[in-house]
Protein backbone atom coordinates (compact mmCIF):
# COMPACT_ATOMS: atom_id res chain seq x y z
CA UNK A 1 0.00 0.00 0.00
CA UNK A 2 1.45 3.26 -1.00
CA UNK A 3 1.50 5.83 2.26
CA UNK A 4 1.74 9.51 2.14
CA UNK A 5 2.38 11.85 4.79
CA UNK A 6 2.13 15.41 3.42
CA UNK A 7 0.40 16.25 -0.01
CA UNK A 8 1.73 19.49 -1.43
CA UNK A 9 0.56 21.55 -4.98
CA UNK A 10 3.49 23.62 -5.64
CA UNK A 11 2.52 26.81 -7.40
CA UNK A 12 6.15 27.41 -8.44
CA UNK A 13 8.71 25.24 -10.51
CA UNK A 14 11.27 26.27 -7.84
CA UNK A 15 8.85 25.31 -5.13
CA UNK A 16 8.59 21.53 -6.74
CA UNK A 17 12.43 21.30 -7.37
CA UNK A 18 13.21 22.37 -3.55
CA UNK A 19 11.12 19.50 -2.21
CA UNK A 20 11.87 17.11 -4.58
CA UNK A 21 16.06 17.30 -3.33
CA UNK A 22 14.56 15.32 -0.56
CA UNK A 23 15.20 11.40 -1.03
CA UNK A 24 11.92 10.56 0.64
CA UNK A 25 9.67 13.04 -1.48
CA UNK A 26 7.74 12.06 -4.57
CA UNK A 27 6.78 14.19 -7.67
CA UNK A 28 3.37 13.16 -8.51
CA UNK A 29 2.24 13.10 -12.29
CA UNK A 30 -0.38 10.47 -13.12
CA UNK A 31 0.72 8.11 -10.32
CA UNK A 32 0.06 4.76 -11.92
CA UNK A 33 3.31 3.40 -12.02
CA UNK A 34 4.28 5.10 -8.53
CA UNK A 35 1.14 2.98 -7.00
CA UNK A 36 2.22 0.17 -7.75
CA UNK A 37 5.68 0.29 -6.40
CA UNK A 38 3.80 1.06 -2.70
CA UNK A 39 5.60 3.83 -1.81
CA UNK A 40 6.60 5.22 1.42
CA UNK A 41 6.15 8.97 0.55
CA UNK A 42 7.20 12.08 2.66
CA UNK A 43 5.85 14.29 1.06
CA UNK A 44 3.72 13.78 -2.79
CA UNK A 45 4.67 16.50 -4.73
CA UNK A 46 1.62 17.72 -7.31
CA UNK A 47 2.60 18.99 -10.51
CA UNK A 48 -1.08 19.93 -11.47
CA UNK A 49 -0.89 23.86 -11.09
CA UNK A 50 1.97 24.43 -13.01
CA UNK A 51 0.67 25.11 -16.21
CA UNK A 52 2.92 21.72 -17.65
CA UNK A 53 -0.06 20.25 -19.62
CA UNK A 54 -0.73 21.02 -23.50
CA UNK A 55 0.83 20.92 -27.06
CA UNK A 56 1.73 23.89 -28.55
CA UNK A 57 2.76 23.67 -32.05
CA UNK A 58 5.74 26.12 -32.70
CA UNK A 59 7.59 26.54 -36.19
CA UNK A 60 11.00 24.59 -34.55
CA UNK A 61 8.68 21.94 -33.44
CA UNK A 62 6.17 20.63 -30.99
CA UNK A 63 6.42 21.33 -27.62
CA UNK A 64 4.89 18.99 -24.91
CA UNK A 65 4.26 20.03 -21.48
CA UNK A 66 5.04 17.17 -18.81
CA UNK A 67 1.66 16.75 -17.66
CA UNK A 68 0.20 16.02 -20.86
CA UNK A 69 -1.44 12.69 -20.71
CA UNK A 70 -1.34 10.03 -23.24
CA UNK A 71 -4.70 10.09 -23.84
CA UNK A 72 -3.83 14.39 -24.86
CA UNK A 73 -0.89 12.85 -27.21
CA UNK A 74 -3.74 9.82 -28.73
CA UNK A 75 -6.48 12.66 -29.68
CA UNK A 76 -3.86 15.57 -30.91
CA UNK A 77 -5.12 16.26 -34.46
CA UNK A 78 -1.84 17.91 -34.86
CA UNK A 79 0.46 15.94 -33.58
CA UNK A 80 -0.75 12.54 -35.86
CA UNK A 81 -1.16 14.55 -39.06
CA UNK A 82 2.60 15.11 -38.67
CA UNK A 83 3.26 11.42 -37.82
CA UNK A 84 0.46 9.97 -39.66
CA UNK A 85 -1.13 8.52 -36.82
CA UNK A 86 2.12 7.27 -35.46
CA UNK A 87 1.70 9.08 -31.83
CA UNK A 88 -1.78 7.68 -32.08
CA UNK A 89 -0.45 4.05 -32.67
CA UNK A 90 1.97 4.48 -29.91
CA UNK A 91 -0.56 4.66 -26.88
CA UNK A 92 -3.89 3.30 -28.05
CA UNK A 93 -2.86 -0.12 -26.28
CA UNK A 94 -2.09 1.32 -23.08
CA UNK A 95 -4.55 -0.12 -20.58
CA UNK A 96 -7.17 1.63 -21.21
CA UNK A 97 -8.72 5.04 -22.05
CA UNK A 98 -9.49 5.84 -17.75
CA UNK A 99 -5.35 5.25 -17.85
CA UNK A 100 -4.53 7.17 -20.35
CA UNK A 101 -6.65 10.25 -18.91
CA UNK A 102 -4.11 10.04 -16.14
CA UNK A 103 -0.71 8.81 -17.34
CA UNK A 104 1.68 11.75 -18.56
CA UNK A 105 3.98 12.17 -21.00
CA UNK A 106 6.32 13.54 -18.18
CA UNK A 107 6.51 10.32 -15.94
CA UNK A 108 6.55 8.05 -19.46
CA UNK A 109 9.81 9.89 -20.26
CA UNK A 110 11.30 10.10 -16.80
CA UNK A 111 10.80 6.46 -15.99
CA UNK A 112 12.54 5.19 -18.87
CA UNK A 113 10.84 2.04 -18.92
CA UNK A 114 12.07 -0.63 -20.92
CA UNK A 115 8.57 -1.32 -21.68
CA UNK A 116 8.00 2.54 -22.93
CA UNK A 117 5.81 2.94 -26.25
CA UNK A 118 6.00 6.44 -25.63
CA UNK A 119 10.04 6.48 -25.52
CA UNK A 120 10.53 4.09 -28.20
CA UNK A 121 8.47 6.58 -30.51
CA UNK A 122 9.64 9.87 -28.84
CA UNK A 123 13.37 8.55 -29.70
CA UNK A 124 12.92 8.08 -33.39
CA UNK A 125 11.27 11.29 -33.70
CA UNK A 126 14.79 12.62 -32.34
CA UNK A 127 12.84 13.84 -29.22
CA UNK A 128 14.30 16.83 -26.65
CA UNK A 129 13.13 16.92 -22.71
CA UNK A 130 13.62 19.87 -21.02
CA UNK A 131 14.30 19.63 -17.44
CA UNK A 132 14.08 22.50 -14.97
CA UNK A 133 17.72 23.05 -14.03
CA UNK A 134 19.94 21.29 -17.02
CA UNK A 135 17.56 23.13 -19.92
CA UNK A 136 17.24 20.67 -23.34
CA UNK A 137 18.77 17.51 -23.79
CA UNK A 138 17.95 14.60 -26.45
CA UNK A 139 16.06 12.17 -25.10
CA UNK A 140 18.61 9.67 -26.36
CA UNK A 141 21.45 10.81 -24.01
CA UNK A 142 18.80 11.47 -21.27
CA UNK A 143 17.80 7.69 -21.74
CA UNK A 144 21.46 6.65 -20.94
CA UNK A 145 21.58 8.35 -17.75
CA UNK A 146 19.91 7.41 -14.00
CA UNK A 147 16.93 9.02 -12.60
CA UNK A 148 17.94 12.23 -11.02
CA UNK A 149 16.02 14.93 -8.62
CA UNK A 150 15.55 17.64 -11.81
CA UNK A 151 12.02 18.59 -12.55
CA UNK A 152 11.23 16.95 -16.43
CA UNK A 153 8.72 19.87 -17.41
CA UNK A 154 8.50 19.17 -20.89
CA UNK A 155 9.70 17.43 -24.31
CA UNK A 156 10.34 18.92 -27.54
CA UNK A 157 9.81 16.72 -30.78
CA UNK A 158 11.50 19.18 -33.65
CA UNK A 159 10.42 19.91 -37.13
CA UNK A 160 12.78 19.54 -40.06
CA UNK A 161 10.71 19.27 -42.56
CA UNK A 162 7.99 16.65 -43.35
CA UNK A 163 8.17 13.20 -42.14
CA UNK A 164 7.16 9.59 -42.42
CA UNK A 165 6.42 7.68 -39.29
CA UNK A 166 5.25 4.54 -38.30
CA UNK A 167 4.69 2.50 -35.18
CA UNK A 168 4.19 -1.19 -34.23
CA UNK A 169 4.18 -3.30 -31.17
CA UNK A 170 3.91 -6.72 -30.25
CA UNK A 171 1.62 -7.70 -27.60
CA UNK A 172 0.22 -10.79 -26.39
CA UNK A 173 -3.05 -9.59 -25.73
CA UNK A 174 -4.58 -5.87 -26.28
CA UNK A 175 -3.77 -3.81 -23.26
CA UNK A 176 -0.79 -5.65 -22.37
CA UNK A 177 2.79 -4.69 -21.86
CA UNK A 178 4.65 -4.97 -24.73
CA UNK A 179 6.67 -7.55 -25.65
CA UNK A 180 8.50 -5.69 -28.47
CA UNK A 181 8.15 -2.34 -29.89
CA UNK A 182 9.51 -0.43 -33.12
CA UNK A 183 9.38 3.16 -34.03
CA UNK A 184 10.39 4.31 -37.95
CA UNK A 185 11.03 7.92 -38.79
CA UNK A 186 11.65 8.51 -42.17
CA UNK A 187 13.23 12.85 -43.08
CA UNK A 188 13.05 14.60 -46.27
CA UNK A 189 16.70 14.40 -46.04
CA UNK A 190 17.04 10.67 -46.51
CA UNK A 191 17.72 9.09 -43.01
CA UNK A 192 16.13 6.93 -41.39
CA UNK A 193 15.56 6.15 -38.01
CA UNK A 194 14.68 3.36 -36.29
CA UNK A 195 13.96 2.88 -32.44
CA UNK A 196 12.94 -0.70 -31.02
CA UNK A 197 12.27 -1.08 -27.68
CA UNK A 198 10.96 -3.67 -25.04
CA UNK A 199 14.21 -5.39 -26.38
CA UNK A 200 13.81 -6.15 -23.13
CA UNK A 201 16.25 -3.19 -22.15
CA UNK A 202 15.04 0.32 -22.97
CA UNK A 203 14.37 1.47 -26.42
CA UNK A 204 17.81 2.48 -28.82
CA UNK A 205 17.73 4.10 -31.93
CA UNK A 206 19.96 4.28 -34.55
CA UNK A 207 19.81 6.22 -38.08
CA UNK A 208 20.35 5.03 -41.37
CA UNK A 209 20.85 6.72 -44.95
CA UNK A 210 17.42 5.62 -46.53
CA UNK A 211 19.18 4.85 -49.79
CA UNK A 212 21.93 2.47 -47.90
CA UNK A 213 19.13 1.02 -46.65
CA UNK A 214 17.20 0.09 -49.80
CA UNK A 215 20.15 -0.97 -51.24
CA UNK A 216 20.60 -3.38 -48.98
CA UNK A 217 17.43 -5.08 -50.67
CA UNK A 218 14.63 -7.82 -49.27
CA UNK A 219 18.11 -10.63 -49.55
CA UNK A 220 19.93 -9.37 -46.82
CA UNK A 221 16.91 -9.30 -44.34
CA UNK A 222 16.19 -13.01 -45.90
CA UNK A 223 19.63 -14.71 -45.09
CA UNK A 224 19.60 -12.89 -41.78
CA UNK A 225 15.82 -14.48 -41.29
CA UNK A 226 17.47 -17.88 -42.47
CA UNK A 227 20.41 -17.21 -39.91
CA UNK A 228 17.87 -16.77 -37.55
CA UNK A 229 15.88 -20.11 -38.15
CA UNK A 230 18.89 -22.23 -37.91
CA UNK A 231 19.19 -21.18 -34.04
CA UNK A 232 16.01 -21.60 -33.18
CA UNK A 233 14.80 -24.86 -31.24
CA UNK B 1 -6.18 18.09 5.35
CA UNK B 2 -9.61 18.86 4.16
CA UNK B 3 -10.81 18.17 1.15
CA UNK B 4 -13.35 19.08 -1.04
CA UNK B 5 -15.26 17.75 -4.05
CA UNK B 6 -17.81 18.60 -6.26
CA UNK B 7 -19.52 14.88 -5.92
CA UNK B 8 -22.64 14.36 -8.19
CA UNK B 9 -23.57 17.99 -7.93
CA UNK B 10 -23.14 17.68 -4.08
CA UNK B 11 -20.35 20.33 -2.57
CA UNK B 12 -18.67 17.46 -0.58
CA UNK B 13 -16.00 17.97 2.09
CA UNK B 14 -14.25 15.71 4.41
CA UNK B 15 -11.30 15.33 6.34
CA UNK B 16 -9.26 13.08 3.91
CA UNK B 17 -5.46 11.54 4.71
CA UNK B 18 -2.79 12.86 2.37
CA UNK B 19 -3.27 9.14 0.64
CA UNK B 20 -6.29 8.83 0.63
CA UNK B 21 -7.35 7.64 -3.04
CA UNK B 22 -10.96 9.18 -4.92
CA UNK B 23 -11.99 5.79 -4.69
CA UNK B 24 -12.17 5.52 -0.98
CA UNK B 25 -13.45 9.23 -1.43
CA UNK B 26 -16.76 8.48 -3.28
CA UNK B 27 -17.47 4.72 -1.02
CA UNK B 28 -17.03 6.89 2.17
CA UNK B 29 -19.40 9.51 0.78
CA UNK B 30 -22.15 6.42 -0.31
CA UNK B 31 -21.19 5.66 -3.70
CA UNK B 32 -20.94 2.59 -3.40
CA UNK B 33 -21.33 1.53 -7.37
CA UNK B 34 -17.58 2.34 -7.34
CA UNK B 35 -16.01 -0.84 -7.11
CA UNK B 36 -12.29 -2.17 -6.84
CA UNK B 37 -11.21 -5.09 -9.11
CA UNK B 38 -7.78 -5.04 -9.69
CA UNK B 39 -5.52 -2.82 -7.23
CA UNK B 40 -3.26 -2.76 -10.22
CA UNK B 41 -4.82 0.37 -12.04
CA UNK B 42 -5.85 -2.63 -14.77
CA UNK B 43 -9.37 -3.49 -14.85
CA UNK B 44 -11.60 -0.19 -14.90
CA UNK B 45 -13.93 -1.00 -12.46
CA UNK B 46 -13.59 2.13 -10.67
CA UNK B 47 -14.58 4.60 -13.53
CA UNK B 48 -15.33 7.88 -12.18
CA UNK B 49 -15.90 11.37 -14.42
CA UNK B 50 -13.22 14.11 -13.15
CA UNK B 51 -14.65 17.00 -14.97
CA UNK B 52 -16.25 14.80 -17.33
CA UNK B 53 -13.16 12.83 -18.06
CA UNK B 54 -13.22 8.99 -17.21
CA UNK B 55 -10.25 8.45 -14.58
CA UNK B 56 -9.75 5.26 -12.78
CA UNK B 57 -10.58 6.24 -9.17
CA UNK B 58 -7.93 3.97 -7.09
CA UNK B 59 -5.02 5.24 -8.60
CA UNK B 60 -6.23 8.95 -8.26
CA UNK B 61 -5.27 11.17 -5.00
CA UNK B 62 -8.37 12.59 -3.44
CA UNK B 63 -6.60 15.66 -2.78
CA UNK B 64 -5.71 16.03 -6.19
CA UNK B 65 -9.48 15.92 -7.18
CA UNK B 66 -9.77 19.02 -4.47
CA UNK B 67 -12.18 21.54 -5.88
CA UNK B 68 -13.09 19.22 -9.07
CA UNK B 69 -16.29 17.59 -10.49
CA UNK B 70 -16.63 14.44 -9.62
CA UNK B 71 -20.06 12.06 -11.28
CA UNK B 72 -20.48 8.10 -10.46
CA UNK B 73 -23.16 6.13 -11.37
CA UNK B 74 -25.52 7.18 -8.80
CA UNK B 75 -25.33 10.63 -10.15
CA UNK B 76 -25.96 9.65 -13.56
CA UNK B 77 -29.09 7.45 -13.35
CA UNK B 78 -30.78 9.37 -16.01
CA UNK B 79 -28.30 9.20 -18.53
CA UNK B 80 -27.40 5.40 -18.15
CA UNK B 81 -31.34 4.38 -18.06
CA UNK B 82 -31.70 4.21 -21.59
CA UNK B 83 -28.72 1.89 -21.87
CA UNK B 84 -28.74 -0.38 -18.52
CA UNK B 85 -32.06 -2.09 -19.83
CA UNK B 86 -30.35 -3.70 -22.88
CA UNK B 87 -27.16 -4.87 -20.80
CA UNK B 88 -29.74 -7.04 -18.62
CA UNK B 89 -31.80 -7.66 -22.05
CA UNK B 90 -28.75 -8.81 -23.12
CA UNK B 91 -27.83 -10.93 -20.85
CA UNK B 92 -24.71 -9.22 -20.52
CA UNK B 93 -25.25 -9.19 -16.83
CA UNK B 94 -23.51 -11.79 -14.81
CA UNK B 95 -21.98 -11.36 -11.24
CA UNK B 96 -22.09 -8.01 -11.90
CA UNK B 97 -19.57 -6.72 -10.50
CA UNK B 98 -17.86 -4.80 -13.66
CA UNK B 99 -21.27 -3.62 -14.78
CA UNK B 100 -21.09 0.27 -13.03
CA UNK B 101 -17.35 0.87 -14.48
CA UNK B 102 -18.74 -0.53 -17.71
CA UNK B 103 -21.69 1.52 -18.19
CA UNK B 104 -19.05 4.63 -17.50
CA UNK B 105 -17.11 3.97 -19.59
CA UNK B 106 -20.28 3.22 -21.97
CA UNK B 107 -21.54 6.85 -20.97
CA UNK B 108 -18.34 8.75 -21.88
CA UNK B 109 -17.98 6.92 -25.14
CA UNK B 110 -21.13 7.90 -26.41
CA UNK B 111 -20.78 11.63 -24.84
CA UNK B 112 -17.53 11.58 -27.37
CA UNK B 113 -19.29 9.59 -30.50
CA UNK B 114 -22.81 9.01 -30.17
CA UNK B 115 -21.84 6.79 -33.37
CA UNK B 116 -19.17 4.60 -32.70
CA UNK B 117 -18.68 1.55 -34.77
CA UNK B 118 -18.11 -1.94 -32.82
CA UNK B 119 -14.18 -1.01 -33.52
CA UNK B 120 -14.60 2.08 -31.97
CA UNK B 121 -16.72 0.78 -28.80
CA UNK B 122 -13.97 -2.17 -28.87
CA UNK B 123 -11.18 0.62 -28.53
CA UNK B 124 -12.63 2.57 -26.13
CA UNK B 125 -14.26 0.31 -23.48
CA UNK B 126 -10.77 -2.55 -24.03
CA UNK B 127 -9.64 -1.08 -20.36
CA UNK B 128 -12.87 -2.59 -18.79
CA UNK B 129 -12.37 -5.93 -17.70
CA UNK B 130 -14.92 -8.57 -17.11
CA UNK B 131 -14.33 -12.21 -15.68
CA UNK B 132 -17.87 -13.80 -15.94
CA UNK B 133 -18.20 -12.97 -19.86
CA UNK B 134 -16.08 -12.96 -23.15
CA UNK B 135 -17.67 -9.44 -23.61
CA UNK B 136 -20.33 -10.18 -26.63
CA UNK B 137 -23.00 -9.38 -24.36
CA UNK B 138 -21.91 -5.95 -23.87
CA UNK B 139 -21.07 -5.47 -27.74
CA UNK B 140 -24.59 -6.42 -28.21
CA UNK B 141 -26.17 -4.81 -25.72
CA UNK B 142 -24.76 -1.38 -27.00
CA UNK B 143 -25.01 -1.72 -30.94
CA UNK B 144 -28.63 -2.67 -30.00
CA UNK B 145 -29.24 0.36 -28.04
CA UNK B 146 -27.89 2.51 -31.14
CA UNK B 147 -29.84 0.40 -33.61
CA UNK B 148 -33.14 1.09 -31.35
CA UNK B 149 -32.34 4.52 -30.89
CA UNK B 150 -31.74 5.20 -34.18
CA UNK B 151 -35.02 3.30 -35.56
CA UNK B 152 -36.51 5.09 -32.63
CA UNK B 153 -35.61 8.53 -33.93
CA UNK B 154 -37.06 7.80 -37.67
CA UNK B 155 -40.53 6.15 -36.16
CA UNK B 156 -40.67 9.44 -34.14
CA UNK B 157 -39.65 11.87 -37.26
CA UNK B 158 -42.03 9.77 -39.39
CA UNK B 159 -45.04 10.51 -36.76
CA UNK B 160 -44.49 14.18 -36.57
CA UNK B 161 -42.91 15.04 -40.32
CA UNK B 162 -45.85 17.30 -41.88
CA UNK B 163 -44.27 16.18 -45.29
CA UNK B 164 -44.95 13.02 -44.98
CA UNK B 165 -41.37 12.07 -46.27
CA UNK B 166 -40.48 8.77 -45.83
CA UNK B 167 -37.24 8.61 -43.38
CA UNK B 168 -35.28 7.85 -46.49
CA UNK B 169 -35.79 10.78 -48.70
CA UNK B 170 -35.83 13.28 -45.73
CA UNK B 171 -33.92 16.19 -46.99
CA UNK B 172 -33.08 17.75 -43.29
CA UNK B 173 -31.87 14.16 -42.55
CA UNK B 174 -29.24 14.22 -45.25
CA UNK B 175 -28.44 18.12 -43.95
CA UNK B 176 -27.35 16.47 -40.81
CA UNK B 177 -26.03 13.43 -42.10
CA UNK B 178 -23.40 15.73 -44.39
CA UNK B 179 -22.37 17.06 -40.38
CA UNK B 180 -21.29 13.69 -39.09
CA UNK B 181 -18.46 11.77 -40.02
CA UNK B 182 -18.68 9.04 -42.60
CA UNK B 183 -20.66 6.35 -41.75
CA UNK B 184 -21.88 7.42 -39.25
CA UNK B 185 -25.31 6.18 -38.38
CA UNK B 186 -28.63 8.80 -38.84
Amino acid sequence: MMTIQNYVRPGTLEEAYALNQKKANRVIGGMLWTRLENPRIQTAVDLADLGLRGIREEEDGFHIGAMTTLRDLETSQALNDYTQGAVRAAVCHIVGVQLRNMATVGGSLYSRFGFSDVTTLFLALDAEVELYKRGRIALSAYDKEKRDRDILTGVVIPKRGEIRAVYESVRRQATDFPILTMAGVCRGDGTLTFSVGARPGIAAAFSENAQAVRDMGPAAFGKAGRAGDKKAP
Amino acid sequence: MRVEIILNGERIGREADPDMTLYDFVRAEGCLSVKCGCESSSCGLCTVFVDDVPVLSCSMLAARAAGHRVDTLEGLQEEAGAFIGFLADRGADQCGFCNPGMVMNTIALLRENPNPTEEDVKAYLAGNLCRCSGYEGQLDAIMTYLRTRKEKTSRLWESRCARRTPWNSCPARRAIRLTLPPGSVL
